[in-house]
């Protein structure tokens, strides 16, 4: 194992495949308090990359999430998705949230077609139906489709909406602080379950989290930012083995990287 | 196992069974609980009119108000005029609440969706609720006569308003994360309102229905009682100028049950329609 870390974001030599997401001199100031919240933050994610962004809250995580989302417009700075500029929300981004939201008056599959459904229409939704179904048994939900979300547990209604992101197929996954809502067993479990699934599919993921453990346990390389303004400082690459198991938490490796992160954190978080 | 602590081990002792002692008030069934306070309100009604401590005219004995229970009940069944009162007072009342659920949703669309609406529109819907809309009919008389349409117009007016806050404050209660969902699925505005603001605020505009329901009622009553004319108001109204108080409890009576009537209908199509809302929503919206 080694921890390497590229304080000038450059690509990973490692890397010989193409980049899927490009975020050029990003910078985004909110206008009513003139907030710096982002300042020339530059991210290149390659294709089937697992990132996590981790760093104090108001550090501008959430920010960039929400404009890699194309929900938020940049204030500067140039964001490329798949070759063309995100302008706005796009099918081929899928995006998880803290909470599962689903609709309380859709059955499970309905909740999972809604992305098409909005998109292309109900007829759409109806043809896609079989593909949900095929979501659903690839998280162990196969039985639970035709039930209402108040019958699901959290965790059952987290990898609903895990399916729910993945119904467009589409090319980059931004998952905001998606489990920590859930309680930590099930939780480990949910981290299980998403690392089988981006390896599967060979998923290309960016994670915001809270967690030190879930960065590490999920991730490729973890971006660590600082606030004021808000800013990638290091870059660190995880060349833990894969697939990963839960029993690595405890090993020193683990424990070095976890540690090595909090350090760099530490100093600003108790300033 | 030590001294201290003798019997722990398995098989000893009793099971620890015990019984939790619930009040013997909270014990009776509901049907003899509902029973018995109704037994008891009567009695002591029925103790104090026939000790003569109130006066008749003031309040009549049960037995009274039960003969003239039995005398309307039988004018009404036999289609008497009764019976044509009580069938224009119930149009008043459908007519009416029909217009405020039309007036009330669009209002509450335009203030829970647009800006326009909540910075406009909103301040005078706010000024005109705070005033006494009773006050109103006679206005509603001289516009649109001592016909039906004068007790329309009261009955919806004062239904009217209930609906409008509580469509607006429904809009208003899908959550930034149901709100950014859509976004990010890339969901139009209209598509937002209909398939997540409107499912969502039905809990609510539901409440606003009940109360509106309870609100038309009184409309058309009042209407009926200023603004005469055929309805079950003025019924009441004529019976109450005879001194005809059984007549007036027992119209009252009837007049509940059309009241009752309007209110289960609109909690069964809140039933049938947010079916969802009954459990706590533990993997839904946080």
């Amino acid at each position: 194992m080694q921890v390497e870390t590229n304080p000038t974001n450059a690509v990973p030599a490692a890397s010989l495949t193409r980049p899927v997401y490009q975020i050029e001199r990003l910078s985004k100031t909110y206008a009513r308090n003139k907030l710096v919240a982002l300042s020339d933050v530059n991210l290149s994610i390659n294709k089937g990359e697992f990132v996590s962004v981790i760093g104090s809250s108001g550090c501008g995580k959430s920010t960039l999430l929400k404009i890699m989302a194309g929900l938020l417009p940049p204030t500067k700075g140039r964001v490329v998705l798949e070759g063309k500029p995100v302008m706005g929300p796009r099918p081929d981004i899928g995006m998880m949230f803290q909470q599962a939201t689903l609709l309380p008056w859709k059955t499970t599959i309905e909740n999972i077609l809604l992305p098409i459904e909005m998109r292309e229409g109900r007829a759409a939704a109806r043809d896609a139906r079989g593909r949900a179904m095929d979501l659903l048994t690839l998280v162990g939900l196969g039985d639970f489709a035709n039930v209402f979300p108040g019958e699901l547990s959290g965790g059952m209604a987290q990898r609903a909406s895990i399916c729910r992101m993945l119904v467009s197929d589409p090319a980059m996954l931004l998952l905001d602080e998606p489990f920590s809502a859930l309680d930590e067993l099930t939780r480990d479990f949910m981290n299980m379950e998403l690392q089988r699934i981006c390896f599967e599919r060979n998923a290309t993921a960016f994670l915001v989290t809270h967690s030190l453990a879930e960065a590490v346990f999920l991730s490729d390389r973890i971006l660590v930012m600082k606030a004021r303004p808000g800013r990638i400082v290091e870059d660190i690459r995880i060349d833990l083995p894969r697939p990963r198991t839960l029993e690595m938490i405890n090993t020193p490796q683990f424990g070095e990287i976890v540690a090595h992160i909090r350090d760099l954190l530490g100093r600003e978080a108790y300033v | 196992m030590t001294d201290t602590t003798p019997e722990t081990g398995p098989n000893t002792g009793p099971d620890t069974i015990w019984i939790e002692h619930e009040a013997l008030i909270d014990r009776i069934p509901r049907w003899v609980a509902m029973t018995l306070l109704f037994v008891v309100v009567v009695g002591i009604w029925d103790l104090v009119t026939r000790m003569g401590w109130v006066s008749r005219i003031i309040l009549p004995t049960p037995g009274e108000t039960l003969d003239d229970l039995i005398f309307v009940g039988q004018n009404l069944m036999s289609g008497g005029y009764m019976l044509e009162a009580l069938w224009t007072t119930t149009l008043t009342v459908f007519y009416g609440f029909v217009i405020a659920i039309g007036i009330g949703f669009s209002l509450g669309v335009l203030v829970g969706e647009t800006k326009f609406g909540e910075r406009a529109v909103m301040p005078y819907l706010v000024a005109i609720d705070t005033m006494p809309k009773v006050a109103f009919a006679p206005l509603f008389i001289a516009w649109l006569g001592f016909d039906i349409a004068s007790k329309v117009a009261l009955a919806a007016f004062i239904a009217t308003f209930p609906i409008v806050v509580a469509t607006a404050a429904g809009l208003y209660a899908a959550s930034e994360n149901e709100r950014m969902l859509f976004k990010s699925i890339g969901a139009t505005r209209m598509q937002t309102l209909l398939r997540l603001k409107l499912p969502n605020g039905l809990p609510y505009i539901f409440t606003g229905l009940k109360i509106a329901a309870v609100g038309v009622m009184a409309g058309a009553i009042t209407g009926e009682f200023l603004g005469g004319g055929r309805g079950f108001g003025a019924l009441i109204r004529q019976s109450a100028s005879q001194l005809d108080t059984p007549r007036v409890f027992a119209l009252i009576l009837y007049l509940s049950l059309l009241g009752l009537a309007l209110y289960f209908s609109v909690v069964w199509m809140q039933r049938r329609f947010v079916f969802w809302n009954k459990s706590e929503r533990p993997g839904g919206v946080g």
